[in-house]
């Protein structure tokens, strides 16, 4: 045999290889409106940017009729390339071999590249869509899982670790996008649940679709396992670009910076908010006329929308953004806020991106579902993440700063570097109008005009401690701004800040309520 | 946030704030104090046997009813001594979660 048609030999295996699970089942694929494996890589990639490893790995497994099956690449695809020119780890399962189903060699092929990104430092992307555990393989299979989690869980806060859910992703199976950073999925592709609709029709009787279950909007808007929703697989993937461009590599370096560029002239800054801290605004109006080009990557946008978290850049580097949102139940905390925030923090924290804070909240959501669901352990989470993150933290207080809100939106009692607050913020206990119906209960009880006196006590309290001024007098903001100072103030802050170096405790871990 | 929604109320320590909802906010749970002389399923499932009719005494303890689900047979137990006021269930239907099967009252 000349080098020749050994090479000719070699690429026929290649392209046999790379035909997954043949013609009709790439078609079938295509039918439910879904890329396959390999374009799905190629699509993120850099133009021929992806190299590919085991594509010619087998399964060994000897039952239920598996000895004479061939499954091409064991069902997914694995390998390194270039987004926008920065390295990543990608593996791709392919739904059309085997249903993309995980045994033994295609869970060893996922912790293979799981284990090089680990050691290179470089971020891992897995895009999801499998029929889950190859049943014929047993343990095996559950084995597989498990070396997966144990991998995500070792490269958390170490590696950026994204998931793209392209297909149905269920059972255990879901445990290893619930364990990385970010969870990407596709309207009327993304599947995700632990028990399907049929199991929940036959034990429990309730009927619900796969879409109503688990299906991108669900988990995009009321699980808050999904991190970003998109419409097609395309917009899906340039979500992902963009993420990368934001964050960096790995927890030992900072993220890459941009040249800097002027926010966009448009609405002005001291125009968008309503000095009536009853009146709401959209909060990201605001952080747009702090970004370099107005630009603002958010996270999560649709689940828990009362606090906007997302990525923005200022001067050229990333910032973390986590903001109350007056436009949406007024900017409270409650349990899936707390717990959106809290997770961002410790992201930022733990990959060296420098975290603004922009406060506008009365306080915690009342109500009996929100004590029973665990809103003092939830709201735990955010001072815990605040006070433990060690990156530069700036707060800005916009309007209303109130009781236990003041304290957990980063304040100077966390920690903060630098506390600044506008000439509108309402530094105190409590609102106004909460804080008169205590204080002057018998006054307004037995005057004769209650109501009059009510809102006599009212104005009297708001003059008094509804302003900037009493928490500066102590030092607890360092200064009181004019709105159109702000970008140049964080600006400064973010400057002084860059060596910033300050330690917690020597521990094993913290043990934070989770 | 998928649709946009008019502005509402919410009253947060006495202030009445202009906001929108969320899906999950307006689908929340509205807590109700428990009737304690009405008996609800906790899991869906099938009545696989009554053994109590109304106006019937009955001891703390005493077995009602069975409720199988999850292939496991729940004994619905009396919570005190009393009687029987009304039964809701028959004899293999299948009932959802939180569905009134009993209605029972104290002993005087």
């Amino acid at each position: 045999m000349s080098l020749r048609s050994n090479v000719l030999d070699l690429r026929r295996r290649r392209k046999e290889v790379q035909q997954g699970g043949g013609e009709k089942a790439m078609e079938k694929q295509a039918k439910m409106g879904k890329l396959n494996a390999r374009e799905r890589i190629l699509a993120l990639l850099d133009k021929n940017s992806f190299h590919e490893y085991d594509l010619f790995v087998e399964h060994s497994a000897k039952d239920f009729g598996m000895e004479s099956k061939v499954l091409h690449g064991d069902g997914v695809i694995i390998g390194t390339g270039t987004i926008n020119g920065k390295p990543v780890c990608i593996f791709a399962q392919d739904f059309t071999v085997e249903g993309g189903s995980l045994g033994m060699m295609h869970a060893r092929k996922i912790t293979k590249i799981m284990d090089h990104s680990l050691k290179m430092r470089v971020p891992l992307i897995g895009i999801n869509d499998s029929g889950g555990a190859r049943i014929q393989e047993g343990v095996n299979s559950l084995a597989g899982y498990g070396e997966i989690f144990f991998r995500n869980t070792l490269a958390s806060g170490v590696i950026p670790q994204i998931s793209v859910i392209l297909g149905p992703c269920a059972g255990g199976a879901v445990y290893s996008p619930a364990l990385t950073d970010f969870v990407f999925v596709v309207e009327n592709i993304s599947k995700m649940f632990i028990t399907g609709p049929s199991v929940i029709k036959s034990v429990l009787g309730e009927e619900i679709s796969m879409e109503e279950l688990g299906g991108a909007r669900v988990h995009a808007e009321i699980t808050g396992n999904a991190h970003f929703y998109a419409k097609t697989e395309y917009e899906c993937f340039e979500q992902i670009k963009t993420l990368i461009s934001y964050i960096p590599r790995s927890n030992l370096k900072k993220a890459q910076a941009y040249p800097p560029k002027p926010p966009l002239k448009g609405k002005k800054i001291e125009d968008i908010v309503p000095v009536d801290p009853r009146i709401p605004y959209d909060m990201r109006d605001l952080i747009k006329t702090l970004t370099d080009g107005s630009e603002f990557f958010e996270v999560m946008e649709h689940f828990a929308p009362n606090i906007i978290i997302g990525f923005g850049r200022m001067d050229g580097e990333t910032i973390g953004f986590v903001a109350n949102q007056p436009m949406v139940l007024a900017g409270v905390l409650d349990c899936d806020s707390s717990d959106k925030a809290a997770r961002f923090i410790r992201y930022c924290d733990a990959f060296n991106i420098p975290i603004v804070t922009l406060e506008d909240l009365p306080g915690y959501l009342p109500g009996v579902d929100q004590e029973h669901a665990g809103v003092i352990r939830h709201g735990a989470k955010i001072l815990y993440a605040y006070s433990e993150a060690t990156v530069p933290k700036v707060t800005v207080i916009i309007r209303k700063a109130y009781g236990g809100g003041y304290i957990a939106m980063n304040s100077r009692h966390l920690r903060a570097d630098f506390v600044f607050a506008w000439p509108t913020a309402e530094i105190a206990v409590m609102g106004p109008e909460g804080a008169a119906n205590i204080i002057f209960r018998k006054e307004i009880a037995e005057a004769e005009n209650p109501e009059e006196m009510r809102q006599q006590k009212i104005k009297e309290y708001k003059e008094k401690f509804a302003n900037p001024y009493v928490a500066a007098s102590q030092g607890y903001i360092d200064e009181v701004i004019e709105p159109k100072e702000t970008r140049s103030r964080i600006l400064h802050a973010m400057k002084v800040s860059e060596n910033k170096s300050v330690g917690i405790p020597n521990k094993k871990h913290g043990i934070p309520p989770f | 946030m998928f649709e946009e929604k008019e502005f509402r109320e919410l009253v947060v320590q006495g202030a009445v704030y202009k906001t929108k909802y969320t899906r999950k906010f307006e689908e929340r749970d509205v807590w109700e104090t428990p009737d304690t002389n009405k008996l609800y399923s906790f899991i869906p499932g099938t009545i696989i046997d009554i053994y109590v009719k109304p106006k019937q005494k009955v001891k703390e303890g005493e077995t009602l009813l069975l409720l199988e689900a999850m292939k496991m047979q729940n004994q619905v137990r009396m919570p005190f001594d009393g009687e029987i006021v009304k039964i809701y269930v028959r004899k293999d239907e299948v009932i959802p979660n939180r569905h009134l099967m009993v209605e029972i009252k104290p002993k005087k």
